[in-house]
């Protein structure tokens, strides 16, 4: 299907702009909120300024390519077995 | 034998087999009855032992009560239900009544008071889930044979382990062990197959998925959580647990973000969430205990209904696989909001089931100063917003239109998806309904501002990865092979090859004796036949000399 004015608004292009802005606007203010709401770390590293959004983001980064690792070596076609 | 009180795992076992026999509306009451009597009866049990049964000379206790076997009979029934209604709609009896005798033994299980009664239920339960894999038609027939023998295997374990312990104690109670003993290892073990611990977790993405549209969403619930709940009851504070939860969070998390088939993403996320529940149980305070069990009841309405979810899209469409789906949101509204209520639920959003019980398991990680655990398991919860959170609904209901139109499913699976939703949605906003069941007073509030800041800021920014990765995260059209290898590849292999080493092995000696034959016959022939020297027949004549050479040779002989 096209992206045309007739599709669902979700997926016309400026939809997606309009939520990716909106996303980070978001993002941006829990950021900042952490300079309001006082934490209670428990260890060193908690303690650091916006931990749960920095170590959230590394986190996914780090698992997504430690997959395509263990996937370039066992990957296989999805008929594997069937053969 | 004294009976006190219905049993209430045989209650759901036996009303099960008679599905077989009804048909119309009297099936459809029966399964909507049927789980709602079973939880009657469970909230009636009294503390301790409600029903002692004597077997082989040993006093077991079919049916003891108590908060934490409450617990798991309560989920198990409200499950029950909730899986009748979504299944109402499957023609299958044979599906149906193996899921009832599946969700019975597992209630019976709970309620188990010694080992025997416990190992009893324990197998009846493989069979009925045996039964629901087999039901998945002729594509499931294999998957549900490796899985048998997978369960078969565990049992043996667990029964050597049992037999040992019994005969080490004298006794046959289930009570809190230390793994000090090899039989208790070998219980353990028993117990961490059917959990889908890593190595052993291969069983659960192999044949789960193959189950029909509806029998994955019950079979989703019982296996892997009676599990927790031996592990919580048999060996609370095993360090070795966490090792083994962390290995499963992290396996099913890696597993996830390579498949491309739906329900393969939703099983491997399976063994990634009993993972939380494992570690929970390793570290073994009270804290950590409740938010395994806390978790374990939030996590049997999730799944369930996140299974359901994909199971409607399987009933409506066909497919499994993320490159063939896409784009439905438009025309099944309801199964993409209940999917994505399923999805944040799983990922422990504020306002949902997860939120209140999984940070329980993170905060008691804290509290004993386990700070490596407790920092894996942060990276495991965003893990989880990426495998399941973000990724099972946008590859199934948004990324790209598949062009695919159908609409949501008939009213009965609908019904069971709202219910389900709602009750993730009600324990997210008042804990206090399941905190009041779990099995240790609960000091713990879950919605402080710097909790739910945290969380927030953790799965959004995880949301962000995904969406800033998803060139790396596009589906094809391919498998990640799991230690099912060695079973479905490398034995086969192995065996053709002793097969062949075996058959040429046969071939020569064969061989050998057939030339050895020929030459034997061969001379036989040149000797004996009818042109051999010892097979030609002998004239008169000469018979004559002989005799009288001999006659000639003895009158020498006695004239010497």
């Amino acid at each position: 299907m096209s992206n045309g004015e007739h599709d669902h608004w979700l997926v016309r292009p400026q939809s997606i702009r309009r939520l990716w802005i909106a996303f980070i606007a978001i993002l941006a203010l829990l950021v900042a909120l952490d300079l309001v709401v006082g934490h209670h770390p428990h260890f060193g590293i908690d303690g650091i300024f916006g931990f749960s959004a920095w170590y959230g983001f590394l986190a996914c980064v780090v698992l997504v390519i430690a997959a395509k690792a263990w996937g370039a070596l066992f990957k296989r076609t999805d008929t594997y077995y069937d053969a | 034998m004294t009976l006190e009180l219905l049993p209430p795992g045989l209650v759901l076992m036996a009303g099960g087999l008679l599905l077989l026999a009804v048909r119309g509306l009297a099936r459809s009451a029966l399964l909507l009855l049927l789980p709602l009597l079973t939880l009657v009866l469970i909230w009636q049990l009294p503390d301790g032992v409600a029903l002692g049964a004597s077997f082989l000379g040993n006093d077991l206790t079919i049916v003891k009560a108590d908060r934490l076997s409450r617990l798991f009979g309560t989920i198990f029934a409200i499950m029950a239900f909730g899986w009748g209604l979504f299944a109402l709609n499957q023609p299958r009896s044979a599906e149906l009544a193996g899921g009832y005798f599946y969700a019975g033994s597992a209630i019976s299980v709970v309620f188990a008071g010694d080992l025997i009664t416990l190992f009893i239920n324990w197998e009846l339960m493989a069979i009925g889930s045996t039964i629901v894999v087999w039901c998945g038609g002729q594509a499931a027939a294999g998957a549900a044979l490796r899985y048998a023998a997978v369960h078969i295997l565990g049992g043996v374990l667990l029964m050597a382990g049992i037999a040992g312990e019994i005969t080490a104690t004298g006794s046959i109670a289930f009570n809190a062990m230390a793994a000090d003993t090899l039989p208790r290892w070998l219980m353990l073990c028993g117990f961490l197959i059917n959990a889908g611990a890593v190595p052993f977790s291969a069983w659960l993405p192999d044949a789960y998925p193959e189950a029909s549209w509806s029998g994955m969403a019950v079979l989703s619930a019982f296996t892997t959580k009676t599990a927790v709940y031996v592990l919580l009851r048999g060996f609370p504070g095993t360090d070795i647990l966490i090792y083994i939860g962390l290995a499963m969070i992290f396996y099913g998390i890696v597993y996830a973000i390579l498949e491309n088939d739906m329900r393969r993403i939703l099983a491997y996320s399976i063994v990634n969430q009993v993972g939380f529940m494992v570690v929970g149980i390793g570290i073994g305070t009270e804290m950590a205990l409740n938010g395994a069990a806390a978790h374990a009841f939030a996590h049997i309405i999730y799944k369930a209904l996140l299974v359901m979810s994909a199971g409607s899209v399987l009933y409506m469409t066909g497919k499994r696989k993320c490159t063939d789906l896409g784009g439905l949101f438009r025309t099944m509204p309801l199964t993409t909001l209940c999917g994505i209520i399923g999805a944040l639920s799983i990922s422990s959003f504020p306002l949902t089931s997860g939120f209140i019980s999984k940070s329980m398991i993170s905060e008691a990680a804290a509290n004993q100063h386990l700070a490596l655990v407790w920092v894996l398991l942060a990276a495991g919860s965003a893990g989880v917003f990426l495998h399941a959170g973000i990724k099972f609904p946008w590859f199934v209901f948004f990324q790209k239109d598949s062009g695919l139109r159908p609409p949501d499913p008939p009213w009965n699976m609908r019904a069971a998806m709202i219910l389900f939703s709602a009750i993730c949605i009600g324990l997210g906003i008042l804990p206090g309904l399941l905190y009041a069941l779990l099995p240790f007073p609960v000091d713990y509030v879950p919605y402080t501002a710097s909790h739910v800041l945290s969380q927030l800021q953790l799965l959004l920014f995880s949301g962000l990865a995904f969406f800033l990765l998803l060139s790396w995260l596009k589906r094809t059209l391919t498998i990640t092979l799991d230690t099912d290898w060695f079973y479905r590849r490398l034995g086969p292999r192995v065996f053709a090859g002793l097969d062949r080493v075996a058959d040429s092995l046969w071939q020569s000696l064969a061989g050998g004796f057939a030339t050895f034959a020929a030459a034997v016959n061969r001379g036989l022939h040149r000797h004996h036949g009818p042109e051999g020297s010892l097979g030609r027949s002998w004239p008169t004549g000469t018979m004559a000399f002989w005799t009288t050479v001999m006659l000639a040779a003895y009158l020498i002989l006695t004239s010497i």
